[in-house]
């Protein structure tokens, strides 16, 4: 396992470091948006240089030799990043063959490696992209076992490296749907967990074909060999267990775990009633990426769900980004967010300033990603992921009119785009629109 | 189809209720007659087809006469006034206009300065209360998936008042009415109703008094998915016209011949076929869409509104041509095959041609938002170049929604003689910086963001976590 430790960190140093094409780029008049939780600078400057992030806000010196692009007064931001996310990972969800984000006929599940089968051309990533996501965790999901597979954080530039960190988290769900897949009870599910790390525990620091006991029921594998040998890392600390919980209750036992497991490098998933039990989730200091605006009791176990869970969480001190796989695709990021701030009117409601919920969609779930510093942010070192929207990022109408990944300008077209302009006009009076390209 | 039709009427014909029906009750006669008529005391008789038997209870709550002042208003038919005033007062509409309009002394007035003021919130497509939360299997009462058509069901029996999703529509969306469809699983899904947005005991409580009833139709993948999969018709897409036009040549032989027994599923045909039941039809791709309307006129029906209509901008001269409504979502695209090609200029494109846009939910969480779902699709217009006013956006989920629900006379505007269904938004509500402040239904005040017990509360949620938060 050390040699997957190794690999994962020499492949972070290759993918954040300068691509071949990297531009240097010096945006100016910007109303900038550090990303890390502050509020907007008027008349700020950003400048990348080499791919990365040089300096950004007010004051920052003109370098010689870098072409400035006027930005005209308009937000400059960090490229958002969205966690979770299938991104690359299916192009069509009801299109079995196109999708890969489940591997329910497998005899594998926390083995299952995300970053092996990225398409960095999929629509859905150009899609995300045009929409100011340059980076995103993406991850297979639980299906045959409660484990989901190991998830990885991507970027969206569409080349041929849109891995960024392989393996970067374990995905296991201890929520009502792991029970079920556990066999038909979250007892059964706790079980299941505890079962899998004492065999990774046991498979730790030893090296060759891994001999574990197996989890089988029927044709169904819980556990297999290799999905033991790839829990290792979690169980050791060294890859972060996500965990999808959303009532109290589970919660509470997700963070009892670290009594029994100390070393695992947990994060909440959903947490739909994490507001009822925020102080707890604070003082464990586990980071949640929490469904933005469910206020619904859509099971049993989301009955307290209100769209004021993040505010009261992020009040009561704990890390929270804003979960992508709850919005209806994650390019509705943006106006979760800004749904949040928008609580901040509503008498009784709790809600994120400007700044924090724009953190939520940026520094945040980069920091959660093991890219603090990194991404997400427009800080001295961090990646040149940048965008120039066409209004304020946060509300429903804007769109970016530039985005750059590691100083590159990308191209904001897709099929989508390609519709919108045969679409433009219905007229076919010289030709058919089929040859309208 | 002959079986599947015989299946039903074999069910129906399992009351002894429906036997003595069938002997008394010719098709169109009505029940009224049947029962009136009658000579025989001891004859049974059920009531006609006619007769509303589920009829609505619904009665306006009472309210005070109330007016808002100096707000900006958004009249629902593209009209727009700076700083105005909404004067209501018996549940109706008494007057809108400017900063000059006569307010009566001793009502209540609230100060609309710096807020918005909309007709109330309409959604044309909904699962509510027949998809409740919690979702759990015991309430999956959408689908009446055992034979593809369907058209004697009724989703107002599958209705639950208590679904708590009612009262999230109201208080973050703004929702006064709506339209609770039938799902896609079936080509003919049945009929919908029409709801007045007020928490009740019963669905009969909400029920909008004098809406038509709504049929709905579903195209493409769905019911071939679900038949096919069963090895039975359809299980293509000319499967489902096939069955589609076997299932309406029936009905029309059942309208025309006076001798047939009572049939609940052509009730509800005859009735689409005479103009008194709206025809909602659940379909993506345009190029089906264009055979549906000729397959409508082939068999003298009309349909009034295609729902999920991703791909109605390829078709907007047709769809202005035929006079029908698209339903639509802002930014929904590629979850499956018929999605592939959405677009989030979709609205604006329809807009161009000057073909009808309303903008729906069929979500229990987006029916909260639909004031920003309209804004996205009226952003995505405005970039290819095409200016779509404010007011004119607001209509896509006030009036263009009430009209294709066939209650535009009566709501879906702010108009004098209206009823009284208002919203007042503590900012634009083309923002997603804005919520609803007040809500009114008829009227009266049924939500209220500044005070706690002006919000409602399903029983479902009564002693759980989190009653009665503000949600």
């Amino acid at each position: 396992m050390r040699r997957f430790v190794a690999l994962a960190a020499s492949a972070v140093a290759v993918a954040l470091a300068a691509p071949a094409l990297a531009q240097d780029v010096f945006i100016t008049n910007a109303r900038v948006v550090i990303g890390d939780g502050g509020e907007p600078i008027e008349g700020g400057s950003v400048l990348v240089r080499g791919g990365r992030v040089v300096a950004a806000g007010s004051g920052v010196a003109a370098p010689a030799g870098v072409p400035s692009m006027d930005a005209d007064g308009r937000w400059v931001t960090p490229g958002l990043f969205a966690t979770l996310t299938s991104l690359g990972l299916a192009d069509v969800d009801a299109v079995g063959e196109s999708n890969d984000v489940r591997a329910g006929g497998a005899p594998f599940s926390a083995s299952l490696d995300a970053s092996l089968a990225i398409n960095s051309t999929s629509q859905n990533i150009l899609v995300h992209r045009a929409a100011g996501i340059t980076r995103a965790a993406t991850t297979t999901l639980p299906s045959g076992s409660i484990f989901g597979g190991q998830g990885a954080i991507i970027d969206l530039d569409g080349d041929a490296n849109a891995v960024t960190l392989p393996r970067a988290f374990q995905l296991v769900d201890l929520s009502e749907g792991g029970g079920r897949i556990a066999g038909g009870s979250r007892v059964a599910a706790q079980v299941l967990l505890r079962g899998a790390l004492r065999e990774a525990q046991a498979l730790a620091g030893r090296s060759g074909m891994p001999a574990t006991t197996e989890i089988i029921k029927g044709d169904k594998v819980m556990l297999g060999r290799f999905d033991a040998e790839a829990l290792v890392p979690v169980v050791t600390g060294r890859q972060k267990l996500y965990v999808m919980a959303e009532r109290a209750a589970d919660i509470r036992s997700v963070l009892a775990l670290k009594a029994e497991f100390p070393r695992l490098d947990l994060v909440l998933v959903g947490a739909s009633e994490g507001w009822l039990v925020a102080a707890e989730i604070a003082a464990a200091k586990v980071p949640v990426i929490a469904n933005g605006l469910d206020d619904l009791p859509e099971t049993f176990q989301k009955l307290a769900s209100t769209q004021s869970n993040i505010g009261r969480m992020k009040a009561a001190g704990v890390t929270v980004a804003i979960n992508a796989e709850a919005a209806q695709n994650p390019r509705r990021l943006s106006q979760t967010a800004g749904n949040l701030v928008a609580l901040t009117k509503v008498p009784g409601a709790a809600g994120l300033s400007w700044g924090e919920a724009f953190a939520a969609i940026s520094s945040v779930p980069a920091s959660i990603s093991g890219l603090a510093g990194r991404a997400g942010v427009l800080a001295p070192g961090a990646v040149g992921d940048v965008v120039i929207w066409d209004g304020d990022p946060l509300e429903v109408g804007s769109v970016p009119a530039k985005v750059f990944i590691s100083g590159v300008e990308q191209s904001l077209e897709s099929h989508q785009s390609g519709l919108r302009q045969r679409y433009r006009d219905l007229d076919e009076s010289a030709r058919p629109k089929a040859f309208d390209w | 189809m002959t079986t599947n039709f015989a299946r039903g009427l074999g069910l129906a014909m399992a009351g002894a209720w429906a036997l003595a029906a069938c002997t008394t009750t010719s098709s169109d006669s009505g029940g009224a007659q049947a029962g009136a008529a009658s000579t025989k005391a001891a004859a049974l008789a059920a009531k006609g087809p006619r007769d509303d038997p589920f009829a609505s209870t619904y009665a306006p709550y009472p309210n005070i006469a109330t007016a808002i002042r100096g707000a900006t208003i958004y009249d629902g038919k593209g009209g727009k006034i700076e700083n105005g005033v909404v004067f209501m007062s018996g549940g109706k509409i008494v007057s809108v206009g400017g900063p000059d309009t006569p307010i009566p002394a001793d009502i209540a007035v609230f100060d609309g300065t710096g807020k918005f003021v909309t007709p109330g919130i309409i959604d044309i497509h909904s699962h509510l209360g027949n998809y409740p939360t919690p979702g759990v299997d015991a309430h999956s009462d959408g689908n009446e998936a055992t034979s593809p058509t369907t058209p004697d069901v009724w989703a107002e029996h599958s209705v639950w008042p208590q679904d708590p999703g009612f009262t999230r529509a109201l208080a973050n969306g703004g929702i006064t009415a709506l339209q609770i469809l039938p799902g896609s699983a079936n080509l003919m899904g049945g009929r919908s109703v029409t709801l007045k947005n007020v928490p009740a005991r019963t669905v009969q409580q909400m029920k909008f008094p004098g809406a038509p009833y709504g049929f709905k139709m579903a195209c493409g993948e769905n019911p071939k998915r679900v038949y096919g999969g069963r090895g039975r018709m359809p299980s293509t897409r000319m499967g489902n016209f096939a069955v589609n036009r076997q299932t309406w040549l029936d009905a029309i032989e059942y309208a025309n011949n006076e001798k047939a027994r009572r049939d609940l599923a052509k009730e509800t045909l005859v009735g689409v076929l005479r103009g008194e039941i709206l025809v909602h039809n659940h379909c993506y791709r345009a190029d089906e869409m264009a055979l549906v309307m000729d397959m409508a006129k082939e068999m003298g029906y009309k349909v009034t509104a295609f729902h999920h209509a991703v791909e109605a901008y390829k078709i907007g001269d047709l769809l202005r041509e035929n006079d029908v409504c698209s339903a639509i979502w802002a930014d929904w695209y590629g979850f499956k095959m018929e999605a592939y090609d959405g677009i989030m200029e979709n609205a604006a494109y329809l807009a161009r041609e000057g073909a009808c846009v309303v903008i729906h939910s069929d979500d229990a969480n987006d029916i909260q938002r639909l004031n920003q779902e309209a804004a996205k699709a009226q952003a995505a217009g405005r970039r290819m170049g095409i200016n779509i006013p404010d007011a004119t956006v607001i209509g896509w989920i006030t009036h263009n929604p009430a009209k294709a629900m066939g209650i535009g006379d009566v709501t879906g505007s702010l108009e004098v003689g209206k009823m009284a269904d208002v919203v007042l938004w503590n900012g634009n509500p083309l923002s997603v910086y804005s919520r609803p402040e007040k809500v009114w239904i008829d009227g009266a005040l049924m939500f209220d963001a500044m005070n706690p017990k002006t919000r409602p509360v399903s029983d479902f949620e009564l002693g759980q976590p989190g009653a009665g938060d503000v949600k």
